[in-house]
């Protein structure tokens, strides 16, 4: 279990309990935060699932594979901590995670 | 909205509905929700059916397209392994086959399509499955031990990936298709050859324009009888040949229907209670200018935001650009925008590196695109055949 905050674009606040083994993507649609989209359900396909993780959690998380890489080019406004939320799992070493969702997703 | 005795009821409990629901909340629908599924599972992803459940990767609680908790927090009310028998539109009521009632305000059609049935002889033999719910597939891996011989009937997306995730696990596997290339239906010849020759690289018996005339049982082994008169052995086989519309309750209700249940762009059958959304429902498309039904998660997904959008009063055109996915051995494949009437087909990129996407062009604007293990290529594409084709209406 790890409590994540999910910061939306606007800046409101929301910290969510996930379970481990969930991903950071369906903490937010299971809890029906908007921002997060996840149309693929989490196959790392549709890149609706963009957030921007904060950067000191950034160096924490396993490196992005190739696809993912090259699915964040194409992001509507990329940043060097974005990540496709679908690929990052949760355990309790990401108990404190902060994200921020980007004003759109693709 | 107002009134809480209000019930929205969703008949067919999968992507489409799971969708329905949250959207429904989240645009403040008070009233209730009930939602009817003749599976005893809670809405779950098909996709990883043929994919990663199939190879063993993920476990049934990574299936969950909602966490358990989203019907508590959302108070759904749920009717599982219950199969709807009618629906009763003078009396604005579902009857279910257990003979119970259910009263709507509003009814969601969600009831998918399933296996459409090959209609040769020996068909009907307990070895020979289909592949739709996960019940099936468990069923499936339960009676094919490594080792063992799947036999594969139809070349399309479904078809192909069980072939890549069982050979993954030790399984021999032969493919028939009566088409001379796979996946005909779907896609173009550079991308069918491609994946003909992935498969045959992995190991796949791969047979092309091949009839089969009827299934045998001998001394217990079971055989394909081929139009040639070849006998292939298996232990198993699994049919996919396409899929078919649900769409007998909104036939019998009177609703029209033609290749799935008759909606308008805001997912609304003619009857202004009901709507239909999903693999079941065919809807006017702008972008293509003509009707379609579709068979794809994200179409499923955003026709249940309209229609829930719509019972809470907020009304928007339903257009979004198909698009699709299949993940195969390493390779993944996104396809946007329909493949049909092109004049003009250009291939870009490393073939033999499995990096290439392959556009489809008519007048001279993109119309859509296969990309293979180019997802940046084909995001670009999705917005380009928008532009495109949105400058032509
Ligand atoms: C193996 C497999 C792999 C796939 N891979 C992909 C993929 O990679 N990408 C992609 O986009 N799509 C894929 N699809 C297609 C995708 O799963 C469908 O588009 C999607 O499931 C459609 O969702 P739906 O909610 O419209 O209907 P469905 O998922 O078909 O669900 C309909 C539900 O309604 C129930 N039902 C029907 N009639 C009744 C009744 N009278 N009473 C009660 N319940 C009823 C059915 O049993 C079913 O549970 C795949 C499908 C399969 C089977
Ligand atoms: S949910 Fe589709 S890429 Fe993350």
């Amino acid at each position: 279990m790890a409590t994540i905050t999910y910061i939306e674009h606007s800046g409101a606040k929301h910290e969510v309990e996930v379970k481990n083994g969930s991903t950071v993507m369906e903490g937010a649609v299971d809890n029906m935060l908007d921002g997060i989209i996840g149309e693929c359900g989490g196959c790392c396909s549709c890149a609706t699932c963009h957030v921007i993780v904060d950067s000191a959690w950034y160096e924490k998380l396993d490196a992005p594979d190739e696809t993912e890489t090259e699915m964040l080019d194409a992001v509507p406004e990329p940043t060097p901590t974005s990540r496709l939320s679908c690929q990052i799992t949760v355990s309790d070493e990401l108990d404190g995670l902060v994200v921020q969702m980007p004003e759109e997703q693709f | 909205m107002k009134n809480t005795a209000d019930n929205v009821v969703i008949i067919g409990a999968s992507h489409a509905a799971a969708e329905v629901i949250s959207t429904l909340r989240k645009a403040g629908w008070e009233g209730k929700i009930t939602l009817i599924g003749d599976e005893e599972n809670l809405p779950y992803q098909r996709p990883p059916l043929s994919k990663a459940y199939y190879s063993g990767d993920i476990n049934t609680d990574k299936l969950a397209i909602k966490n358990p908790s989203f019907y508590e927090m959302t108070k759904v009310g749920l009717v599982l392994g219950a199969r709807a028998d009618s629906v009763d539109r003078a009396n604005k009521e579902v009857v279910l086959e257990n003979g119970t009632r259910v009263s709507y305000t509003k009814l969601v059609l969600a009831t998918g399509t399933r296996a459409r049935l090959l209609p040769v002889e020996g068909a009907d033999a307990p070895c020979i499955k289909y592949l739709r719910t996960v019940a099936d597939v468990d069923d499936i891996k339960s009676t094919l031990a490594p080792g063992g011989k799947l036999l594969i009937v139809g070349a399309g997306y479904i078809g192909l990936e069980v072939a890549a995730s069982a050979i993954k696990q030790g399984i021999e596997v032969i493919v028939l298709e009566a088409q001379e290339r796979v996946l005909a239906r779907v896609t173009s010849e550079p991308v069918s050859a491609f994946y003909q020759d992935i498969h045959r690289q992995a190991g796949v018996d791969l047979r092309l324009g091949v009839g089969l005339k009827r299934f045998v049982t001998k001394e217990d082994e079971n055989f394909a009888e081929l139009a040639d008169g070849e006998l292939v052995k298996f232990d198993c086989a699994i049919i996919g040949i396409g899929v078919i519309p649900n769409v007998e309750l909104a036939e019998h209700a009177g609703l029209a229907c033609d290749n799935g249940i008759i909606v308008d762009e805001f997912t609304q059958t003619e009857d202004p209670d009901i709507y239909a959304v999903g693999d079941c429902s065919n809807h006017p498309s702008q972008i293509y200018q003509k009707r379609i039904r579709l068979e794809s998660v994200p179409n499923a997904v955003a026709q249940a935001k309209t229609a829930a959008l719509s019972i809470c009063g907020d009304n928007r055109v339903y257009d979004q650009l198909p698009w699709f996915w299949s993940d195969q051995y390493d390779v993944k494949l996104q396809t946007a925008g329909l493949m049909q009437e092109h004049d003009e087909v250009v291939v870009e990129g490393d073939v033999a590196a499995r990096k290439f996407t392959v556009s489809y062009f008519r007048g001279g604007k993109m119309i859509a695109l296969d990309a293979i293990n180019s997802p940046a290529l084909f995001m670009k594409a999705k917005k380009r055949i928008c532009m495109d084709l949105q400058v032509d209406n």
